[in-house]
């Protein structure tokens, strides 16, 4: 095994009396796909802003391919891709253009730039938009653009900050294809997501995040295994029965999870307990029987679901 | 330098520790330190380079304003006024030339000015907040202060086309009696960079615009042109009211410019004021733009 890309330990970030991230540690080897879970405010982006070597951490150790971001800031910079939460490409300039004056700004020469440009725009799927303006593309388009300026140095390390919040789902699809497809050539990846299905299908690893600390690390499947069980029970009564039918679920289940506007059965066999609860008289107005995800994990963890 | 090796022998020492693990993480670390080097050497350059094409994108503006403005300017104030002007009060008043000669060095600085007053806000709002690409540049291995230096270098540039062209319309014009009048194109940069540089200071703190740019144009700039002895010499005044041309950089440019394209009298000393002055607000400007863009963008 080699020596990890990313070692964090006891990590923290605090503005005033706050703490964004409040002692976070966590290792990322080469090539792996790492992500980090959690809701919006968990302290995700900070993470990643102190990995991007745009922040200064508080307290805590950091390493980013063997270097102290807070004295090796540029050097750390220049073997990353950064995708960042918001879009901030130049709308001044065209769709090609971006990625040529971003390809300056590590020092490529213009020649080896000008080839990326046209390498990238294809990876992305953007060939035939080279010279459009970068306001016309879609909200898809201008992501896969992002990325593509993200990989204009062939960084060693890429970090996608919510890489598909705010996109359709058909877009989605295709940015996780070409995620795929970086992570099949040996690119490391570190990302944020409160998308269980994101994370399902782009981590080898994750840290579930919630209020800066980490609640939970393992393989998504693992995480399942150990805080959920292999089928869930959704069943919805009417708001105001919920809470009084749960009253009468005792002994079904695993585990019960009472939300405001459903039920959650935890089960090995999820079909077997609504067969029980139908055969006690009780009839949900929809159900419905579904394997464990992450965000199962998520609220078994924080009492809380992950997009409120 | 020194850091750089330090870390080197940091990361070798751990190889040493474990050869076969390490051997690959010090690869990286040295690609890493390796690849540091031009960002860290000419980030701002990079930076100005991205500047110019957006530039690029509005030539139109900048030929148009570079050419265009001193034509309409020099025509209807150097030409037109100075019917008026030279007819009824003579030469006296402007230090015995013509109207022209006396208003031409002032509009040239003034126009870098204004060049100053375009490229230090809305361009600087943008960069950091309204479509952010000052951090996409951090992002990458540009550093904050080469963000400001890339832009205030980039500015100093469009300053210097704009000048020379202007200039070049004052030589059409017959103008220039002065032999020495070409370093009035230097004087003029210096002149737009040193307001610019504190207005971009002032821009960067900015962390929203709710119409102080605007109330930066009416009440600043527009006043600095009509009280830095552009269009009648500050000396009209009376000697309470002058300090108002003097903390003006614009007084300054114009001054120093009228100089050098006229060899407007003046004492030696003031002439080295006149820059030291000018350099010194660049000075302050500059650092206090750097400063902000590290706490604006190293947050």
């Amino acid at each position: 095994m080699s020596q990890p890309v990313i070692v964090a330990r006891d990590l923290v970030k605090r503005y005033g009396e706050f703490a964004a991230v409040d002692g976070i540690s966590f290792e990322v080897a080469p090539g792996e796909s790492f992500g980090l879970l959690g809701p919006n405010g968990a302290g995700k982006s900070t993470t990643m802003r102190m990995v991007g070597a745009v922040s200064t951490r508080t307290a805590g150790d950091l390493t980013i391919l063997g270097l102290d971001p807070d004295r090796f800031g540029p050097e750390i910079r220049s073997q990353l891709g950064v995708v960042p939460q918001a879009d901030n490409l130049d709308t001044e300039l065209r769709v090609r253009e971006n990625l040529l004056v971003y390809g300056r700004y590590f020092g490529l020469p213009r020649k080896l730039v000008a080839e990326r440009a046209d390498e990238l725009l294809a990876f992305a799927q953007l060939e035939d938009k080279g010279k459009a303006k970068v306001d016309s593309l879609s909200g898809g388009m201008k992501r896969r653009l992002t990325i593509a300026r993200a990989l204009v140095n062939d960084p060693r390390v890429l970090l996608l900050d919510e890489p598909t919040t705010g996109l359709d789902p058909q877009a989605r699809h295709i940015l996780w294809d070409r995620l795929f497809r970086l992570k099949e050539q040996g690119t490391t990846l570190l990302l944020t997501t409160h998308y269980m299905d994101e994370a399902e299908q782009l981590c080898d690893r994750l840290v579930v995040v919630d209020k800066g600390t980490i609640m939970a690390e393992g393989t998504p499947a693992a995480l399942i295994r150990r805080y959920s069980s292999r089928e869930v029970l959704e069943m919805r009564f009417g708001s105001d029965r919920n809470a009084d039918v749960a009253g009468r679920l005792a002994g079904i289940g695993d585990r019960l999870e009472v939300l405001p506007d459903r039920i959650l059965v935890y089960s090995e066999n999820g079909e077997a307990e609504l067969e029980r609860i139908t055969g006690a008289g009780l009839h949900p107005i929809t159900s419905l029987v579904r394997r464990s995800s992450l965000e199962d994990v998520f609220l078994r963890l924080t009492g809380r679901s992950l997009i409120e | 330098m020194s850091e750089v090796r330090r870390s080197r022998s940091a990361a070798e020492g751990d190889a040493y520790r474990d050869p076969s693990a390490m051997d690959a993480a010090s690869d990286v670390t040295r690609a890493a330190l390796a690849a540091g080097r031009n960002p860290r050497r000419w980030g701002a350059w990079y930076v100005a380079e991205h500047r110019f094409r957006v530039m690029r994108s509005y030539t139109g503006t900048v030929v148009v304003a570079g050419i265009g403005s001193p034509l309409l300017y020099l025509y209807a104030l150097g030409v037109g006024l100075a019917t008026i002007v030279d007819g009824s009060v003579g030469a006296e008043p402007v230090g015995g030339v013509s109207y022209l000669v006396f208003v031409a060095p002032a509009l040239l600085a003034s126009a870098a000015v204004t060049v100053a007053g375009e490229e230090f806000t809305y361009p600087i709002m943008l960069g950091y907040k309204w479509n952010p690409t000052f951090s996409g540049m951090h992002a990458a291995p540009i550093r904050p202060q080469q963000v400001a230096d890339g832009v205030i270098l980039s500015v100093a540039v469009r300053m210097l086309v704009n000048a020379v062209l202007f200039f070049a319309l004052m030589l059409v014009f017959g103008a220039v009696p002065a032999a020495t009048g070409f370093l009035a194109i230097a004087s003029a940069v210096l002149t737009g960079l040193a307001f610019g540089a504190v207005l971009m200071a002032y821009t960067s703190t900015l962390e929203e615009d709710t119409g102080q740019l605007a109330m930066v144009m009416r009440f600043v700039v527009l006043p600095m042109t009509l009280f830095s002895g552009t269009f009648f010499p500050l000396t009209v005044f009376p000697i309470w009211l002058q300090p108002i041309g003097w903390i003006s950089p614009l007084w300054h440019g114009t001054e120093l410019a009228r100089v050098f394209t006229y060899g407007y009298p003046e004492p030696i000393w003031l002439t080295v004021v006149h820059v030291a002055y000018l350099v010194a607000m660049f000075a302050v400007g500059w650092v206090w733009a750097r400063r902000i863009a590290v706490r604006r963008l190293r947050k």
